[in-house]
């Protein structure tokens, strides 16, 4: 069972989650649009990207220096230096912080690679539970499409590769992609994702999106959320 | 002050803590895993280099390794460091890769090959940094459930005063880290310096029966550390 931390800050928490082509950045980025038309200070952080850690990633990426259980640990620590530095105080000041993945991310990924989830739920016991928390669910074969037919060439740890399930490389991040489908939708229960079917048209989801931020933290948006002056 | 706690040291197989390593087989692993902790400027690294010396002349093949070492992380914690820019849950997991990077690609391959490891620190370290800056323990006990139960760890305990006169006489200055000026421990950096060195005495003296650790009294001059600790390794070797 997840046991994050509660958010008693004035400012609101929304995460999105989903597997590589469910198309979550892009409902993310819309929603972020939307708030700030209202007015509202939006905070924006991305699944590694901290500053101070992601030379380290680079490195181990690059080098393919990683096990399942350092690749886990150094995204952890990605996530604790983008809290410490960005999420907490920002939520402290009052503003909603929208974070594109979250720690369900390790908890689908790194358990797919082979860690266990016990350990790896107690490793994100540190972070603040979301108050809203979104999954967008997409058949394998649709985000598939996506990825494979519009981008550059796919790289060893999302691909999967160091799992050894395929040489093929497009046919080993299937596979991946695979296991992390199926962790999100076991997770989904006990965490609480509010799911969103994301083979409809992106401007439907956008709008099923927003009525839900509506319903959720609705209030607080009219409320003592931190504003652009 | 020296407290000795029983040690069961029957040749029996490592085991994990809790939580064992995706992908890594410890089934027959040969040699010695051995910890040396302690505070800082307490004089682990030399005791590494006595026992290191003395073990190879008599035979024994021995790798070393020490905390903030891992090629994966090294230069990254390094960089932190300078730029004083850690948190402490961030600089709690940073030292954790590193030591799950040195525990899969250093001591597990090397007891593998029958080597002694000795290594300068353990987790046990790692916690309690995090515990001086009011993290939870048990916590990052957890986190760290990867590692293998040492056969021996000895705990090089002197008194805050002993490691303050090391510090002193030796290196002449107070590193930032070292005093726990990201707390901060006092209004100065001598000050903070005690305070902190004190609570990681405190800490480490807390884990020292969960974890079995051996305690040494490091008051005393090196040779005299290192006698106690060849006679005690010299039983290790003997089972």
């Amino acid at each position: 069972m997840v046991q994050f931390r509660p958010n008693r800050y004035a400012g609101k928490l929304i995460i999105v989650e989903g597997i590589d082509g469910s198309g979550k950045s892009t409902q993310l980025s819309l929603l972020s649009r939307w708030l700030r038309s209202r007015g509202v200070v939006v905070s924006f952080s991305e699944w590694n990207s901290s500053p101070i850690v992601k030379g380290t990633t680079r490195r181990g990426k690059k080098k393919q220096m990683f096990t399942p259980t350092t690749f886990s640990l150094i995204h952890a620590t990605d996530f604790a230096e983008r809290l410490e530095r960005q999420i907490l105080p920002m939520l402290e000041a009052g503003a909603v912080v929208c974070a594109d993945r979250y720690a369900y991310t390790a908890f689908a990924r790194d358990v797919a690679r082979g860690v266990g989830r016990e350990w790896v739920r107690n490793l994100y016991r540190m972070a603040v539970q979301p108050d809203l928390a979104l999954l967008f669910r997409v058949p394998l074969y649709v985000a598939l499409k996506r990825i494979l037919g519009g981008r550059a060439a796919l790289k060893y740890y999302e691909a999967g590769m160091d799992l050894n399930l395929s040489p093929d490389i497009k046919e080993s991040f299937a596979k991946f992609q695979q296991r992390i489908l199926e962790e999100y939708d076991a997770m989904t229960e006990e965490v609480g994702f509010h799911v969103i079917d994301a083979t409809g048209t992106i401007k439907k989801q956008q709008e099923q999106v927003r009525e839900i931020v509506k319903d959720r933290i609705g209030d607080a948006l009219e409320g003592d959320i931190l504003r652009h002056v | 002050m020296l407290r000795d706690f029983c040690m069961s040291r029957q040749a029996k197989p490592l085991e994990y803590y809790s939580d064992p390593l995706p992908d890594v087989d410890i089934a027959r692993l040969q040699g010695k895993l051995i910890v040396i902790e302690g505070p800082d400027s307490v004089g682990r690294s030399t005791q590494v280099q006595f026992l290191r010396d003395w073990l190879e002349e008599r035979g024994y093949a021995v790798a070393n390794t020490g905390m903030a070492r891992s090629p994966l992380t090294k230069t990254g914690i390094r960089e932190a460091m300078n730029g004083h820019t850690l948190g402490p849950l961030t600089m709690g997991l940073f030292y954790m890769a590193d030591f799950a990077d040195r525990l899969e690609n250093i001591i597990i391959p090397s007891l593998r090959a029958g080597f002694v490891v000795l290594t300068d620190r353990y987790f046990f370290s790692v916690v309690a940094r995090a515990v001086a800056r009011s993290q939870n323990s048990e916590w990052l006990e957890r986190v760290a459930g990867f590692a293998l139960v040492p056969h021996a760890t000895f705990y090089l305990r002197a008194e805050v005063e002993e490691v303050l006169a090391r510090v002193v006489r030796g290196q002449h200055y107070f590193d930032y880290w070292e005093s726990g000026m990201d707390v901060p421990y006092g209004d100065s950096l001598y000050k903070s310096f005690v305070g902190y060195q004190s609570k990681l005495i405190e800490v480490l003296d807390s884990m020292a029966e969960s974890y079995d650790f051996t305690v040494v009294d490091a008051n005393r001059p090196p040779e005299a550390i290192f006698d106690e600790l060849r006679a005690q390794i010299e039983r290790l070797l003997v089972d």
